[in-house]
């Protein structure tokens, strides 16, 4: 034995002796070498206990080598970069690698959590739909959410770099075992572009604990040679990879984790993988199932095929004195395998009572008692299995010394990518296992996964499927199985591991009437744990079936749902995480605004300014500042995320109108006019103003998170409505840069910055249009406000937009001119009453609320028209959008409710803010009938009690609009 | 994870589309014509069916342009895809009609 190692065996495995490895694991530092996974480490090191049950706390140890591992969930590293909940069969050991359990404390040996286990015959499945109610399920709440999990989670953020790949393939073959290599060489003979996908880090699959001859070569010398062929062929070879999801079209998720001892700053720790393969193959092997006894989850009880994977691959040794039960004759190369590895094999255990004669003399030879018709009922031992309690063909009881188990109750191929595909299962009498039938899609399963153990027969498949040819006639070879789904006994007898769901409770599920295996999951919450069933189904359905007087063909399987294993959620994310999270789009004047220190937010996709603050200012007070400075002097905004579409053809008029809740046709050239854009449930969806370029040719401008969805919802009316029509829209938002001047001292900044166009109130009236040139460049310019002030909004070439900026700036810097950002925007709107639409209105709002009634007078049909006739539209006290003030002149909070007598809504405030002009806070909000009230007073309830308000019109400056039209 | 062959772009993922919803659905007018109930069923009632569907897809993130296409709710196969302005495609049903 190695030193330091008791359990280390001193030749043999795939372990690197000459490469050591500390470990440190709960607190205590151990050696393995490389090659070994901190699974094995800890077994040759002698560690029995890894972690406590999930429920009951009972001591457990591994009882699988590979992602079926139940028991040893560890929390692997530290600090921010600590990962909970990973099984200790997967975790490839390196230098430095500290692990704990989970579930557990202070440790696995000796856990607090353990006094649970005397009250576990009141947690029984569903306990807690019984319990922890009375008085209030708040009083219990923070204790079991306390008690309740695994693992921690990290609360910093990852540090780890996560990536994404794409790739198309002909032929994707999952699994690399002797029917995956086998598969995955004839498809590249054959000239596909094939991928090899293993979720170990070597090649191998069963031929890594059970060696065969293939080709004349010894396993581990045809696994090389087939590694040599495929690289030669240009097949892609992924290891460490794990093929999670199978979705629509041969679509599959492979998560490529990377050498976990090398990764550090700028190397990726997971690679998710997207690929489309022509077709798949899958070599997913099968996984063995643990026989249900009482006492079958102590430490040291395990899995028969573990057992000889840890024996041969790792020279790791999980016992010295082992028991071998089962119900086939595959388990009996375990004790043959103990045996070679100098333990001792105390007894074979057999449920079967005619046992296949050389099976028998094999154990003969090697002096192994061998017991048939018998079956192991109990097991002692607290935190190490003591000895087994075996109940003879005869009756007679005796109780055995052990250190360890090797159970097997047969194989469940690994077929869950195979019903993710849409695949549809068989129950195979023979083989005592749910094999794989027909598909909807291109996968086929080869090997063990299909049920085929036989090595020739199933080589000959796999190679059958690998050249794209339909499937071979199987071998009628099986394992000998007889099915022993329960065997008696008086204690807990475990199914699902991880989730500590015992054969008692499905007998109980069933005495409470649940018949169907998604319900018998769910009540027991067998198969919901993160192995998600993998060691437990078959045996929870096969003993529901026995419960309920059905076969397990009839009782059936639950749905196999993506992902097969867990997967860390930052490998979702990939790079889109902290700037890269969302794409942000910068107006063409970014620069500027950033070099007068704006504020920026994200509003709509776009970096737009709130505001520019000057020393020590609150945001309030640049808002304040900027509205003010508008009203006094001028501002400049930029207004270039405004959706801007340019509808062109003999029909554009006639589309408008049917766009338009108002008429747009009669528009005269160069004029503009404000419209509402509904659907067909008549609820506004955008607004915006449309302007007449020549008579064909209108210019459509939207709200800014308007600008791809109109155009888009344009192109489906004309494509799939209105497809004769004689109009094309083209998009230009990002073409034209806008900037907005806007304050009574618009006008001679324009003149002072030079311009070709007449500008005169006379010549240029409000709500119209000109080309021409301004400070130099080729511009647009639309008369329009959303201030309430003389404005204009000046279009240019996006590139342009900087030069604009500054020219204008320069020729307003003696005329009060001030960079505006949105917030003052939105105070200047408000004291104006004009619409916000996603601000006033919300997915209920028509015309008919917002004082637009006028629009049913129109002669031509529109997109929502008919619903605006609808009986809930018309009705006399509908919400209408009007002006609120408080008394005192204080700002009122949006969302606050008006109430009428009887305490009952009757309306809300949507817009709010202080104007520094007036003096006082305006308002608008929804209020019932709203339009024949102005000048009631309604009770306002916000949080801190009961106000008064007056209902006001909505225009609160200048409703005359002299300042508009000047 | 679909994989759609797009009239005028080849085969793409579905990650380039939107779907919109049934298709054939011819909108009710005039509006003086149409009585609450048909304008109701028009905005509202959509088949279920367990089988082909026949929908509209629009390659939002590529050409832009609507089709249809008939597909399987059961299984997502799809049967055809065909123009927007084309009869929807005789096809046995697989799986009975949701009217």
């Amino acid at each position: 034995m190695s030193e330091g190692q008791p359990f280390r065996l001193a030749v043999g495995g795939a372990i690197d002796r000459s490469r050591p490895l500390r470990f440190t694991w709960s607190g205590r530092t151990y050696t393995g070498y490389a090659g070994d996974t901190l699974a094995s480490a800890l077994i040759a090191n002698g560690v029995k206990v890894v972690g406590r049950s999930f429920k009951y706390h009972r001591p457990r140890g591994l009882i699988a080598a590979g992602v079926e591992e139940s028991n040893a969930l560890v929390q692997l590293g530290e600090g921010a970069r600590s990962t909970p909940n990973i099984r200790a069969t997967e975790v490839e050991l390196y230098e430095g690698l500290v692990a704990r359990p989970v579930n557990c404390w202070p440790s696995a040996e000796f856990d607090v959590g353990g006094v649970i286990n005397l009250a576990s015959r009141f947690l029984i499945a569903g306990f807690y739909y019984k319990t922890f109610m009375w008085p209030s399920w708040h009083l219990f709440e923070g204790l079991i959410r306390r008690m309740a999990g695994l693992g921690k989670v990290a609360p910093e953020a990852d540090p780890d770099r996560y990536e994404d790949r794409f790739a198309h393939f002909d032929v994707v073959v999952i699994g690399a075992g002797p029917a995956g290599l086998t598969a995955a060489l004839a498809a590249a003979a054959v000239g596909r572009r094939v991928a090899l996908v293993e979720q170990d880090c070597l090649l191998g699959g069963s031929l890594l604990q059970d060696s065969a001859i293939i080709d004349g070569l010894d396993g581990d010398a045809w696994i090389a040679a087939a590694r040599e062929t495929l690289a030669a062929a240009g097949v892609t070879i992924l290891t460490r990879t794990v093929a999670t999801g199978y979705f629509d079209c041969n679509a599959l998720a492979l998560l490529e984790g990377l050498d976990p001892g090398r990764h550090g700053a700028g190397r990726p720790r997971y690679r998710l993988w997207q690929v489309r393969a022509g077709r798949v193959i899958l070599a997913t092997g099968a996984i063995e199932r643990p026989l249900v006894f009482s006492g079958n989850d102590r430490p040291g009880v395990m899995l028969a095929g573990a057992v000889r994977h840890y024996v041969r691959r790792f020279a790791a040794l999980p016992g010295r004195r082992f028991l071998v039960f089962a119900n086939n004759d595959d388990a009996w190369r375990t004790a043959e395998a103990l045996a070679d590895a100098g333990a001792q094999v105390v007894a074979v255990v057999d449920t079967r009572r005619d046992l296949p004669p050389d099976c028998v003399s094999r154990m003969a030879a090697r002096e192994i008692p061998v017991f048939a018709g018998a079956a192991v009922i109990e097991t002692n031992g607290y935190k190490r299995l003591r000895s087994a309690r075996v109940r003879h063909a005869t009756g007679q009881v005796t109780d055995i010394a052990c250190d360890g188990i090797a159970m097997s109750g047969g194989f469940s191929p690994t077929i869950h990518l195979f019903g993710q595909a849409g695949g549809k299962l068989r129950y195979d009498k023979d083989l005592a296992a749910f094999v794989p039938a027909t598909c909807p899609q291109a996968a086929v399963c080869v090997g063990s996964a299909a049920g085929r153990f036989d090595l020739a027969d199933l080589l000959e498949n796999a190679r059958a499927a690998g050249e794209g040819r339909p499937a071979t006639k199987p071998a009628r070879v099986a394992f000998g199985i007889q099915p022993a789904w329960q065997i008696g006994g008086s204690g807990k007898a475990f199914v699902d591991f991880q989730n500590d769901v015992t054969a008692q409770d499905i007998a109980l599920s069933a005495r409470e009437s649940f018949r169907s295996v998604e319900h018998l999951k769910r009540y027991t919450t067998l198969g919901m744990a993160p192995d998600q069933g993998k060691t437990s189904n078959v045996n929870a359905l096969a003993i529901m079936a026995d419960e309920t007087g059905r076969t397990v063909a009839e009782t059936g399987t639950t749905r196999f749902r993506f992902p097969y294993t867990p997967m860390p959620l930052a490998s979702f994310a990939g790079r889109a995480r902290g700037e890269l999270f969302r794409p942000l789009r910068r107006m063409p004047g970014h620069a500027r605004h950033q070099a007068l220190g704006a504020v920026f937010e994200d509003i709509g996709g776009y970096l737009r300014p709130i505001g520019y603050p000057q020393a020590g200012e609150s945001r309030h007070d640049t808002e304040q500042r900027e509205a003010a400075a508008v009203r006094a002097g001028a501002g400049l905004f930029e207004g270039s995320p405004l959706g801007k579409l340019e509808v062109v053809g003999r029909d554009a008029g006639a589309f408008l109108d049917r766009i338009y809740a108002n008429r747009v046709s009669n528009l005269a050239l160069g004029k503009i006019r404000y419209g509402l854009m509904l659907n067909e449930l008549g609820i506004i969806i955008d607004d915006g103003v449309v302007t007449r370029l020549a008579e064909d040719c209108f210019l459509v401008s939207t709200t800014s998170g308007g600008a791809d969805r109109i155009a888009a919802w344009l192109e489906e009316w004309l494509q799939c409505e209105w497809v004769d029509l004689d109009v094309v829209v083209a998009p230009v938002t990002t073409a034209w840069g806008v900037l907005t001047l806007t304050g009574p001292h618009a006008r001679a900044i324009l003149e002072a910055v030079g311009t070709s166009i007449d500008i005169s109130r006379a010549s240029f009236p409000h709500m119209s249009f000109r080309k021409g040139e301004i400070a130099g460049m080729s511009a647009r310019i639309h008369r329009v406000s959303f201030t309430g002030e003389l404005s204009y909004e000046v279009a240019v070439a996006s590139s342009r937009v900087p030069l604009l900026w500054d020219s204008l700036i320069a020729a307003g810097r003696n005329r009060g001119i001030v960079p505006v950002g949105l917030d003052a925007w939105m105070v200047l709107r408000t004291e104006k009453g004009y619409l916000h639409v996603g601000g006033d209105t919300d997915g209920t709002t028509t015309p008919l609320n917002v004082g637009w009634d006028h629009v049913l007078k129109k002669a031509s049909d529109f997109v929502g028209r008919r619903s605006l006739t609808l009986p809930h539209n018309r009705q006399e006290d509908r919400l209408q959008l009007v002006g609120l003030a408080a008394d005192d002149g204080k700002i009122l909070p949006i969302g606050a409710h008006m109430l009428d007598a009887a305490g009952r809504s009757q309306g809300y405030v949507t817009s709010s803010h202080f104007s520094p002009t007036l003096g006082h806070g305006v308002a608008l909000g929804m209020l019932n009938g709203g339009a024949r009230r102005i000048g009631e007073t309604v009770t306002l309830r916000t949080l801190k009690g009961l106000e008064r308000v007056r209902v006001a019109p909505l225009c609160a400056y200048d409703p005359a609009g002299d300042r508009l039209n000047g | 994870m679909l994989l759609i062959k797009c009239p005028w772009c080849g085969p793409r993922d579905e990650h380039e589309f939107r779907c919109g919803g049934q298709s054939h659905i011819a909108r009710p007018g005039p509006p003086e014509a149409v009585s609450d109930e048909e304008w109701s069923r028009y905005m509202f009632e959509r088949i279920n069916p367990r089988g082909v569907h026949y929908e509209r897809w629009v390659h939002a993130f590529g050409c832009r342009r609507w089709f249809n296409i008939a597909r399987s709710t059961a299984d997502h196969t799809i049967f055809a895809v065909y123009r927007m302005t084309d009869a929807a495609p005789q096809l046995d049903g697989s799986g009975e009609s949701g009217q």
